[in-house]
C-alpha cells in the first residue's frame, strides 16, 4: 500500500518535525515583536545553549537507560565552585582547577550509580539525594559567597570560529558524538537492550550493571564540562543550576526521548533545548513575565508529549485496541 | 449477514491489515454451541489475529460478525466479555506484581464494604486452581515469581473464573505437560457439556484429535476448510495448513557419543534445584522432563548463572575444569548459552526490529573497535530471516508485532548466530508449527552432530523422547532418574516424574 513511508527513515521525518516546531515558533516570535530577528536576541540565545546543551546529552542517555538524574543542576553548581573556590581562594593554576571541576563532576556521577547499581535503587531517589548533598556541599565549599572568576576563564566564552562561540560549538560537539556512540557503537546498544528489557539484557550477556554506572558517571562528568562554561558565564554562583535539572528534562522530553527507557535520541535532544531557549527568550521579548513564562513552557511540554504518544501510534501501524 | 442455524457466532468476510501487510482475507466461519472448534494454520497465519478480534482486543477493517444472531463489533476487551465472549491469551498477560487470586478473579475481586473480602477470594481461587490441578501453587503468591507453565496455568483459570458462552483458547497447552492437559481438558469438556461454545488454537495435533469436534485450517490469512474432525487424519490437517507435503520423520539419531562437555555436580539453587548431577558430553542431546514446578527451569537457569548457587559445581570442557559461573555474562563466555522459555520477559527487546534483536549477543562479532559495522548486522539478520523461517514484513520489524511462533524463532536465530559450545533450550518449541517445529530438530541434530551438548527442557515428553539421547526426569527439585534411548518409555518416565510429589498430588494425578 503506502510504501514511501518505509523509504525515509524514521529518524529523518523526526528531525524534519523537530525543525519545523523550531521554525514555527521563530516565524511566531519574528512575528509578533519587532526586533525579535537581531543579533542581540541570537546571542543571548546562544549564550544559553551550551550548558543546558551538554547536560541534555547526558540525561538523553540516562533515561534510555530507564532512569532518571535529578542531581545534575546541583552537581553542575558544585563543580563550578571548586573551580571557583581553586581559583580565587588558593590560586591553582587553571588546567589544575580545570581538572579538578570535571573530576568533581565525575566522581559525583559515579556515586549515583554506584548506589544505583550496588542496591539495585531507583535512580529517582538517589540523584534526588545527590541532588541536596551537591547543593550543600556548594555550599560549605563557597562559604555561600560567590566568588568572581569570569576573567580567568574569559578563553572560553571569547574564543570564536567561524563566528561561533567555543562552548557552542563544544556542544554541538557532544551532541554528535553522544549520538554516535549511541547508534552506532556497542555500548549504544547496550543502553537501549537495558533500558528495553533489563532482564533480557542479563541473560543476552550484557553487563547490565557496568552499563548503568557508565551511563551515570558520563552525566556526572558533562555535568563538570557545563559547569566550566556556566562559570566563565555566569561566576561560580552557589545558586547556579537551582532547578535547571527540569529544564533539562523537559528539553529532552521534548525532544522525544521516552521516560520509559530504550528509546532516544541525541539529536532531537538537542532541538528540544532550542525550542525551549527560543522560547523562554521570545516569551520575554514580547514583555512576558515570569508567570506568564511558566505557563506557557508547561503547556508547550505537556503538548510535545501528547504528539509524541500519536506519532508513536502513527508508526506503530499495528493500532491495538483498548485493552 | 445472516448466521447460519445453530451458531452461536458467525464471521462473515473479515478483513484485517497492519500497516502494508494483509493479514486476513475475507474470512467467514461459524462456532456452535456446545462445541470445540480447533483452528489450525503455520505460524503467523493469522489465528490469533481472527482470534483477537472476535474477543475485542483487535479492530477488524472489513466484514461483520453476528453472535446470537445479533450484530456484534466489541469495541474492547470488556465490550466482548459484557456479552459473553471471553479468551485465554497466547502472550500471557497478567500483572506480575499481583498475586495469583488477585490475578484469577481481578475483574471480579469479592468485596465486603468496599473492601476485598481476601478470605472469599482466596477460597475461591483454590477451589478453582484446585480443578485445573494446580493445588500446589499458593494463591497468594506473586505471579511474577512463577514459572511460563504455572503462569499459563493461572491465565486458563483467570479465563474459566467467569461464565461465558464462547471462550477462546489460543495455544493453551503449549507450555504444559500431559497431566495439566487432561485436567484442563476436562473442563473443557464440562463447559461443552453446559452449551459453550469454543475455539481452541494449538499446534499440537494430537490435542485436537482428542478435544476437537470441528477443525478450520487458516493458511495465509485464508480459510482454506473446514471439516468435521473425524473425516480427516492428521496427515491431511498438517498437508493443508501448509500447502505441501512435509517430512515427518525426524532425523535419525546416532548418539556418537563424545567426551563430556559439561559437568554439574551436586548443584542446589533455591527450593527447586536440589542436588542434581550429571554429565553432558559432547554431540549428545540431554532431555529434561518433569511436571510444572519439578524444577526444570531452575536448574538450567542455576547452571547459566541466571539465579544464585547455593552450592554445587560445574565443569566444563575436555579438561573438566572447574568453572565459577555468576552471571550469564561469565556462562557466555565459557561458551554456554540458554535459549529462555519466556520469550516476552527474557528473550526478546520487543519494541526493536528483528535485526537488533538477534544482533544483541552477537555484536562483538559485528563490530570492529567498539563500532558496530551495519552491513554486517543486516547480513546476520536476513540469513537467520531466512534460514529461521521467520515470517517478517522487514528485517526491522519490531518484535512485538510478530506472532508468537515467529517470536520465538526470533529468539532461537539470536543464540544460533553464536558459536557456543553448550546450548541449553527452555522449551524450544512453545508455540512453533509443526511444519517449523521438525525443522528445529533437524537443526538440533545437526548441532549435536557438529560435537555441540544440546539440553533440552520440553513439556512434550513425545518431544524429547524423539530427539534426545537420554532423559534426565526432575520431580519435586531432585533428580529422579536417567533413561538411555533404549529404555524411553512414557510410562516408565511419568512414573519417575510423579515419584517424589506428595501422595495428594500423586492421587490426583494419577486421577488426571
Ligand atoms: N501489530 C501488528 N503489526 C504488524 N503486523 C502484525 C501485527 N500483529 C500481527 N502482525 C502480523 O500478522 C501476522 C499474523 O499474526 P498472528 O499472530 O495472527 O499469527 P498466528 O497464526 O497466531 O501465528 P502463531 O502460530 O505464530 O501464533 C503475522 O505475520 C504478524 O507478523
Ligand atoms: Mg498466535
Amino acid at each position: 500500500m503506502n510504501n514511501s513511508h518505509r523509504r525515509i527513515p524514521a529518524w529523518l521525518t523526526d528531525y524534519l518535525g523537530m525543525a519545523g516546531a523550531l521554525g514555527l515558533l521563530l516565524l511566531i516570535f519574528g512575528l509578533s515583536t519587532e526586533n525579535f530577528f537581531s543579533a542581540a536576541t541570537f546571542g543571548t540565545i546562544a549564550n544559553q545553549i551550551p550548558d543546558t546543551t551538554i547536560m541534555a546529552v547526558g540525561m538523553t542517555w540516562v533515561l534510555i537507560i530507564a532512569g532518571i538524574d535529578l542531581s545534575v543542576g546541583s552537581v553542575m553548581a558544585l563543580s563550578g565552585a571548586v573551580l571557583g573556590v581553586a581559583l580565587a581562594r588558593f590560586g591553582i593554576p587553571l588546567p589544575v582547577a580545570v581538572v579538578a571541576c570535571l573530576l568533581v563532576g565525575l566522581l559525583c556521577g559515579l556515586a549515583s550509580g554506584l548506589i544505583v547499581v550496588a542496591w539495585s535503587l531507583p535512580s529517582f531517589i538517589v540523584t534526588l539525594g545527590m541532588m541536596e548533598i551537591a547543593r550543600g556541599a556548594t555550599y560549605l565549599v563557597t562559604q555561600s559567597r560567590t566568588l568572581y572568576v569570569s576573567d580567568r576563564l574569559e578563553m572560553i566564552t571569547d574564543t570564536t570560529l567561524l563566528g561561533l562561540s567555543a562552548p557552542f560549538l563544544l556542544a554541538v560537539l557532544i551532541v554528535l558524538v553522544a549520538q554516535f556512540v549511541l547508534s552506532m557503537t556497542v555500548f549504544g546498544r547496550h543502553m537501549v537492550a537495558v533500558g528495553t528489557n533489563e532482564t533480557a539484557a542479563r541473560l543476552s550477556g550484557i553487563a547490565v550493571r557496568r552499563v548503568r554506572l557508565a551511563v551515570f558517571a558520563v552525566s556526572g562528568l558533562l555535568c563538570g564540562v557545563a559547569a566550566l562554561i556556566n562559570t566563565a558565564r555566569y561566576q561560580a554562583n552557589p545558586n547556579n543550576g537551582i532547578g535547571m535539572e527540569l529544564q533539562v528534562i523537559a528539553a529532552v522530553v521534548i525532544g522525544g526521548t521516552s521516560l520509559m527507557g530504550g528509546r532516544g535520541s541525541v539529536v532531537s535532544t538537542f532541538f528540544g533545548v532550542l525550542i525551549i531557549k527560543v522560547l523562554g527568550t521570545g516569551l520575554a521579548q514580547t514583555g512576558a513575565q515570569e508567570p506568564t513564562k511558566r505557563l506557557v513552557t508547561g503547556c508547550v511540554i505537556i503538548a510535545a508529549v501528547v504528539l509524541d504518544y500519536y506519532r508513536r501510534r502513527l508508526r506503530k501501524t499495528g493500532t491495538e485496541a483498548a485493552q | 449477514m445472516i448466521g447460519s442455524a445453530g451458531a452461536i457466532l458467525s464471521v462473515r468476510r473479515i478483513c484485517k491489515t497492519f500497516g502494508p501487510v494483509r493479514v486476513l482475507h475475507d474470512v467467514d466461519f461459524d462456532l456452535n454451541a456446545g462445541a470445540v472448534h480447533a483452528l489450525v494454520g503455520e505460524n503467523g497465519a493469522g489465528k490469533t489475529t481472527l482470534a483477537r478480534i472476535i474477543a475485542g482486543t483487535h479492530r477488524d477493517d472489513g466484514g461483520g460478525m453476528t453472535l446470537n444472531g445479533q450484530s456484534y463489533r466489541p469495541a474492547g476487551r470488556t465490550d466482548a466479555q459484557r456479552r459473553g465472549v471471553r479468551m485465554v491469551m497466547q502472550e500471557l498477560n497478567l500483572f506480575p506484581t499481583l498475586t495469583v487470586a488477585e490475578n484469577i478473579f481481578l475483574e471480579d475481586l469479592p468485596r465486603r464494604f468496599g473492601v476485598i473480602n481476601y478470605r472469599l477470594l482466596h477460597r475461591r481461587a483454590e477451589e478453582l486452581m484446585a480443578a485445573i490441578g494446580l493445588r500446589d501453587l499458593a494463591v497468594d503468591e506473586p505471579v511474577g515469581n512463577l514459572t511460563v507453565g504455572s503462569r499459563q496455568m493461572v491465565e486458563i483459570a483467570a479465563g474459566l473464573s467467569q461464565d461465558c458462552r464462547l471462550l477462546i483458547l489460543d495455544e493453551p497447552t503449549a507450555s504444559l505437560t500431559d497431566r495439566e492437559t487432561c485436567l484442563l481438558f476436562d473442563q473443557i469438556r464440562r463447559l461443552r457439556a453446559r452449551g459453550v461454545a469454543m475455539l481452541y488454537i494449538s499446534h499440537r495435533m494430537q490435542e485436537i484429535k482428542q478435544i476437537a469436534d470441528t477443525v478450520t485450517v487458516l493458511r495465509d490469512g485464508r480459510i482454506i476448510s473446514t471439516h468435521a474432525i473425524d473425516t480427516l487424519t492428521v496427515e491431511e490437517i498438517v498437508n493443508r495448513m501448509v500447502g505441501r507435503e512435509i517430512s515427518h520423520a525426524p532425523a535419525a539419531r546416532t548418539a556418537a557419543k563424545g567426551r563430556v562437555a559439561l559437568r554439574v555436580e551436586n548443584l542446589c539453587a533455591g527450593p527447586r534445584v536440589q542436588n542434581i548431577s550429571f554429565d553432558l558430553h559432547k554431540g549428545e542431546v540431554l532431555g529434561l522432563a518433569g511436571l510444572i514446578g519439578a524444577g526444570r527451569t531452575e536448574t538450567v537457569r542455576a547452571i547459566f548463572g541466571a539465579d544464585r548457587l547455593t552450592s554445587g559445581r560445574i565443569y566444563l570442557g575436555e579438561t573438566a575444569k572447574h568453572v565459577r559461573i555468576r552471571s550469564p555474562r561469565d556462562a557466555i563466555a565459557h561458551g554456554i548459552a540458554l535459549i529462555p522459555e519466556d520469550r516476552k520477559e527474557q528473550g526478546l527487546f520487543l519494541p526493536l526490529g528483528v535485526d537488533r534483536n538477534i544482533a544483541v549477543p552477537n555484536l562483538s562479532r559485528l563490530s570492529c573497535a567498539g563500532i558496530i559495522s551495519p552491513a554486517a548486522e543486516r547480513t546476520l539478520a536476513r540469513r537467520h530471516i531466512d534460514t529461521g523461517a521467520i515470517k517478517c514484513a522487514a528485517p526491522d520489524q519490531p518484535a512485538e508485532t510478530l506472532s508468537g511462533g515467529n517470536q520465538q524463532k526470533v529468539v532461537i536465530a539470536k543464540w544460533l548466530a553464536r558459536d557456543c559450545d553448550v546450548l541449553i533450550f527452555d522449551e524450544p518449541t512453545r508455540g512453533i508449527d509443526v511444519g517449523a517445529k521438525f525443522e528445529i530438530y533437524a537443526m538440533m541434530a545437526d548441532l549435536a552432530a557438529r560435537g555441540k551438548a544440546l539440553i533440552v527442557v520440553s513439556s512434550d515428553l513425545r518431544e524429547l523422547m524423539a530427539i534426545c539421547d537420554r532423559i534426565a526426569v526432575l520431580s519435586d527439585g531432585c533428580l529422579a532418574a536417567t533413561f538411555s534411548r533404549n529404555a524411553f518409555s512414557e510410562q516408565t518416565i511419568n512414573a519417575a516424574a510423579f515419584s517424589r510429589h506428595t501422595a495428594t498430588f500423586r492421587t490426583q494425578g494419577a486421577a488426571g
